[in-house]
């Protein structure tokens, strides 16, 4: 974990008083409603329909125990004893009081959280792998480098005002994990040939109303130049991005219009000025960084435990349904990371009580050196887990209901808050995650499918990620009426594509029998051993369409 | 290139003179210049600060000098050209039009300007500090802020991250440096 030095915890505790100042003149009539917009919203605020949401920053994904027993107790006191971790992996808040919001910021500062630039017109909250560092396909630890980046990012003078949001995502493992191909700027972190980092750069990916799967920018960015270069690539779009459309003012807008070739000329016109500057890394400057993520005291784990922990899983069908789907392999022998389910009917995906956040905390001093992570697919992990603690850790998951054996198949979705909470949705989503969740629960039929992401969106804005869902639902209004569109094949991994259209959108109570009408297509289609994605990969949307539109 | 409209709506005529004006930190006590839009025609009054073109025009004037538009693509020529004036304006349209920021930094740390650089528009607060550390040395506030709430917002922070034109070393460096 990174841990906040005197300049850290400085610059996080002016923050508040700042933000509490400018809610003083908010509330004293001072400062106007329209002025005050963006700086509420970067300091995580949103007006939303039923009452402020807060954004709470959880930088790349990472969170100590005592951080999530912190953001439990804000939870009760200012909340209502809950919180929904976001694809952006942070969490929110729905029901705070706007006037408790400064004090809420000053209980976060005490435990080394914050809010900043979690919403606004400007660098958000760095995003990455969440086997970061524990991974088998590991090339380089991104975990640093997203540190380097959240501090070159957090308050920068000249990218507080962008044309629009600006979200990065880094990976560093042969698996993209961090789908950093639908960000404004991915970074791939590899090794050449002399085991020196280099960084693949694209840009111009996003979801949203125009979605795109970004370009490669720079191929073997050595490490030195990350953030001179990150500072070209952002100046140049908030210079040329466009700003009389805010529809058309995404990174991505402006790489589609110049073209890669010329959108690379200019961030490489700009870089030569800013190249070899004084924001140039050198090996001291990461090695302070990677000093914050050492390699926790593993005691070892003997070949007699792990010869027993499989005997376990071998005998028992609950706990071996377990594994196969929400544990993952470890680069250590004998460890493994385990994912927590935060997907259940009786709540919405991505929500946690704050009891279980307590729980949770409490679990991983327990079993995992005391961290946390929060995935992108809305769930959490317990990243180094002994195979002899594994069943003990299952029960007292199970207990809490987050031992859901279901990560990564068809009922752990994706889903945004949707017209339930968000101002901006067009149609409400939860009610849809927990409709499919409710029909297709039979856990041989969901392990019979294989892995399926399936992602809802309550509006274009796309927070769920529909359009790289392998089955994606996009809740669309007409003349007031709640509509949902069905897409199929989107994928936000290495061979990241997006999501075609099937047709006509349906209402709400037709949704659970088109998702089954899809999935009777591709169980009959499907060779053996063939994904869902690779099966409609071979055949196409016609025989989907098809199915789907026929006359009864 | 794409096309940025948002420039069009905001011109302004009449050249604006305005109450508040940080210089150097602290609220300035006189505020000799006026900032004139008017494309064509040079205003009466002066100093003013007038638009790029009609500025480079006249530059003989010694009462006259350049106010950039948000959108100034500033090329090398340009850069060089405007060292040759003791004072540049940087206007801004709307406080979310964040390319004045760029436009300061690029003057101070590329063409290497050493004059007054004085943000004009719409100019609040809470932009302050931000356009302190671009290289902004004087700020003229839209007429509804408050200079007590604007002399406290540009002391708020003690610590950045980040270089910028008063700060020539990143945090990452410094904290180096302290434990050498």
């Amino acid at each position: 974990m990174y841990r906040y030095d005197i300049h850290d915890q400085t610059l996080v505790d002016e923050r508040v008083a700042q933000f509490r100042d400018q809610m003083d003149r908010y509330r004293a009539g001072r400062l106007g409603e329209e002025e005050f917009r963006p700086l509420r919203l970067q300091n995580g605020l949103y007006i939303q329909k039923h009452a402020p949401m807060l954004r709470i920053a959880i930088p790349y994904g990472m969170l100590a125990g005592k951080q999530l027993r912190a953001l439990a107790d804000i939870t009760r006191r200012y909340d209502r004893g809950y919180g929904h971790f976001t694809t952006r992996q942070n969490l929110q808040l729905n029901w705070p009081a706007l006037e408790d919001v400064p004090d809420i910021l000053a209980d976060l500062a005490k435990v080394q959280m914050h809010a900043i630039q979690t919403s606004g017109n400007c660098i958000r909250n760095t995003t990455s792998d969440q086997f970061a560092g524990i991974a088998g396909d590991e090339v380089e630890d991104p975990r640093p480098w997203c540190e380097l980046i959240r501090q070159w990012s957090t308050l920068h003078p000249e990218f507080a005002y962008l044309p629009r949001k600006f979200k990065i995502a880094v990976s560093g493992a042969a698996q993209d994990r961090a789908a950093i191909q639908v960000h404004d700027i991915g970074l791939r972190l590899w090794h050449n040939a002399d085991g020196e980092v280099r960084i693949k750069v694209l840009a111009g990916g996003g979801l949203g109303r125009t979605p795109m799967i970004g370009d490669v920018v720079r191929e073997d960015l050595p490490w030195q130049h990350l953030l001179t270069y990150l500072e070209a690539c952002v100046r140049v779009y908030n210079q040329f991005g466009r700003r009389d459309n805010k529809f058309k003012a995404r990174i991505k807008i402006l790489v589609k219009a110049l073209g890669i070739e010329e959108f690379r000329r200019r961030v490489d016109e700009e870089w030569a000025h800013l190249k070899d500057g004084p924001q140039t890394l050198n090996q001291a400057a990461v090695d302070a960084a990677k000093i914050h993520f050492p390699e926790p005291a593993r005691r070892p784990v003997t070949d007699s435990a792990i010869a027993e922990f499989e005997r376990l899983r071998g005998e028992n069908r609950s706990l071996a349904r377990f594994v196969t789907n929400n544990v993952t392999d470890h680069k250590v022998s004998g460890y493994k990371a385990v994912t927590l389910s935060l997907k259940r009917r009786e709540h919405a995906p991505g929500d946690v009580t704050a009891d279980q956040m307590e729980a949770v905390a409490d679990l991983a001093d327990r079993y995992s050196f005391g961290e946390v992570r929060v995935t992108h697919e809305q769930n959490l992990v317990l990243s180094d887990v002994p195979v002899d603690e594994l069943e003990a850790l299952w029960k007292e998951l199970d207990a809490l209901g987050m031992a859901n054996p279901t990560v990564g198949t068809l009922n752990d979705i994706i889903c945004c808050p949707g017209g339930d909470y968000c101002g901006l949705a067009n149609a409400v989503s939860i009610p849809i995650a927990q409709a499919l969740q409710e029909r297709f629960e039979d856990l041989d039929f969901l392990y019979d499918l294989g892995p399926l992401d399936l992602n809802i969106s309550g509006c274009m804005n796309a927070c769920g990620h529909h359009h790289v869902g392998h089955i994606g639902i996009l809740g669309v209004d007409k003349k007031g009426e709640e509509y949902y569109q069905i897409s199929i094949g989107g994928n936000s991994t290495d061979d990241a594509s997006l999501g075609k259209i099937l047709g006509p959108s349906f209402f709400r109570e037709d949704v659970p029998d088109v998702v089954d009408k899809v999935l009777q297509v591709y169980v009959a289609e499907r060779h053996e051993d063939e994904r869902f994605l690779d099966t409609y990969r071979r055949i196409g949307l016609k025989p989907f369409k098809e199915r789907v539109y026929a006359q009864q | 290139m794409p096309s940025n409209d948002t420039q069009t709506d905001a011109v302004e005529l009449t050249p604006v003179h305005v109450d508040h004006l940080i210089a150097d930190g602290e609220l300035a006590a006189e505020n000799a210049w006026c900032v004139s839009y008017d494309t064509e025609t040079l205003p009466e009054q002066r100093p003013a600060f007038v638009p790029l073109a009609l500025w480079q025009a006249n530059q003989d004037d010694v009462e006259l000098a350049p106010l950039l538009s948000s959108d100034t693509e500033l090329t090398t020529e340009l850069g060089q050209q405007l060292s040759g004036t003791n004072a540049i304006a940087v206007d801004f349209p709307a406080f979310t039009d964040g390319r004045g920021y760029t436009l300061a930094r690029l003057l101070r740390e590329r063409y290497g300007y050493t004059g007054e650089i004085r943000a004009v528009g719409d100019v609040l607060v809470d932009q302050l500090d931000y356009m302190r550390r671009c290289g902004f040395t004087a700020m003229a506030l839209r007429d509804d802020q408050h200079p007590d709430d604007a002399i406290r917002a540009l002391n708020m922070f003690s610590v950045r991250y980040q270089t910028d034109v008063e700060q020539r070393q990143a945090l990452f460096e410094r904290r180096l440096l302290a434990s050498e």
